[in-house]
């Protein structure tokens, strides 16, 4: 089990450094994000989502928001996993295939409607279908629509996820995945962008 | 699944009290056992029909509970709570989560005094002009939940003009952040009713 604080990590937070102090002063926080990671990426029981399957669907996610730190980590974790490096070229044509900007999607019928955004209904190319296998189709096209429009979903998705054999119990595992790297990937892009500036005064700054 | 019949979606975003109702069977009460309540953090809990449905997944709960609540309520130092409930606030109502957005809304109001001006973010959007500090926070928030994430320097230069140290600025990417999380899970495994 790792001991590296995963956010640090990837946001390139040094021992020492002056984020390391302010990230200790929500220790808690600091904690049971790690805490988060670990039960979804090693957890005790993985139960029927197999550690593949996360880290096929962290890959998916991750290169969703774009080449970083995050989705390089990912990368390597599933290439790393006996049943996972064979996903590995399927996912990446995937995330070129699923490609775009978000949030998007549909408010419920009412004056919000004006605010409605069309976009991407993401399906995986049918080529690819057989390499996945129906568990994981179904869950990158369910993460396709927390990714970019979360405001669409609806019980029918969850429908479709208990007709390619996801239970109750594995709905909401693969969600709180999906959602927790949707948290994790704005930390250490927040935490970067925040490291960068460092040193650099916001006067001259904002002069630029 | 049998309650979404019952359901009464509310239409805008609002500071009203709102329901929310699963769309898969939460654990019955009576089953949830001390590894669950270990999940749950606060016994309390339990009678959440929310942290009941999550629950099935009790380790990853814990931990999501815990870090939520150091990130907004842990005011020994740093953004005062206000502010980041209006990241909160403002994320849901950019990602379109009306149960959320109601909830952090109406904590915005109770810890600033400021009911109107988020009912303006709630009804106007996220363009709304709050002031310069709380236009810098909404805005930074907004970066932050774009996919791909737009947040950068500008949004930094932008919150220390509007008075924000780095700290502070921590706890709006973490309450932001959070939020990311948050509004999925609402939006995506139930529905709020009126």
């Amino acid at each position: 089990m790792s001991t590296t604080d995963i956010i640090d990590t990837l946001a390139g937070i040094e021992p020492g450094s002056a984020l390391d102090a302010i990230r200790a002063r929500r220790l808690q926080a600091r904690d049971n994000a790690q805490k988060s990671y670990l039960s979804l990426f090693e957890p005790l029981d993985a139960g029927e989502v197999s550690l593949a399957v996360r880290a096929a669907v962290a890959v998916f996610v991750a290169g969703l928001h774009g080449e970083s730190p995050v989705s390089a980590f990912y990368r390597a974790k599933l290439a790393a996993n006996a049943d996972g490096a064979a996903l590995v070229e399927a996912i990446e044509a995937e995330i070129a295939r699923g490609n775009t900007s978000g949030p998007y999607g549909a408010f419920p019928a009412g004056p919000l409607s004006i605010e409605n955004k069309a976009g991407l209904i993401y399906r995986v190319s049918a080529d690819r279908k057989p390499v996945l296998g129906a568990r994981l189709v179904a869950a990158l096209e369910h993460a396709h629509l927390l990714v970019f429009r979360p405001r669409d979903a609806a019980s029918a998705d969850i429908k479709v996820l208990l007709a390619a054999g996801w239970s109750d119990t594995g709905i909401v595992t693969l969600s709180q995945l999906v959602a927790f790297l949707s948290f994790q990937l704005r930390v250490v892009a927040g935490l970067r962008s925040l490291g960068a500036s460092l040193g650099r005064p916001a006067s001259a700054a904002a002069n630029a | 699944m049998s309650a979404a019949s019952t359901v009464n979606p509310p239409v805008i975003f609002t500071q009203d009290e709102l329901g929310w109702v699963s769309w898969i069977d939460p654990l019955p009460e009576a089953e949830l056992t001390e590894r669950h309540f270990a999940g749950l953090v606060d016994r309390s809990r339990a009678k959440s029909e929310y942290f009941r449905l999550l629950v099935r997944d009790p380790e990853v709960l814990e931990a999501r509970t815990k870090t939520d609540k150091d990130i907004f309520y842990n005011t020994a130092d740093g953004l005062p709570r206000a502010e980041r409930e209006l990241a909160a606030a403002a994320t849901s109502r950019y990602n379109g989560c009306i149960y959320c957005a109601s909830v952090h809304a109406r904590f915005a109001s109770t810890y600033s005094k400021r009911r109107d001006d988020v009912q303006r973010l709630l009804d106007e959007g996220i363009k709304a002009d709050l002031g310069e500090r709380w236009n810098a926070v909404v805005k930074a928030s907004v970066a932050l939940a774009a996919t791909p994430i737009a947040f950068g320097p500008d949004n930094i230069d932008e919150l220390r003009r509007a008075g924000l140290d780095d700290a502070e600025i921590v706890d709006v990417i973490n309450g932001a952040s959070f939020f990311n999380w948050a509004n999925r899970l609402m939006l995506s495994l139930g529905e709020p009713t009126k």
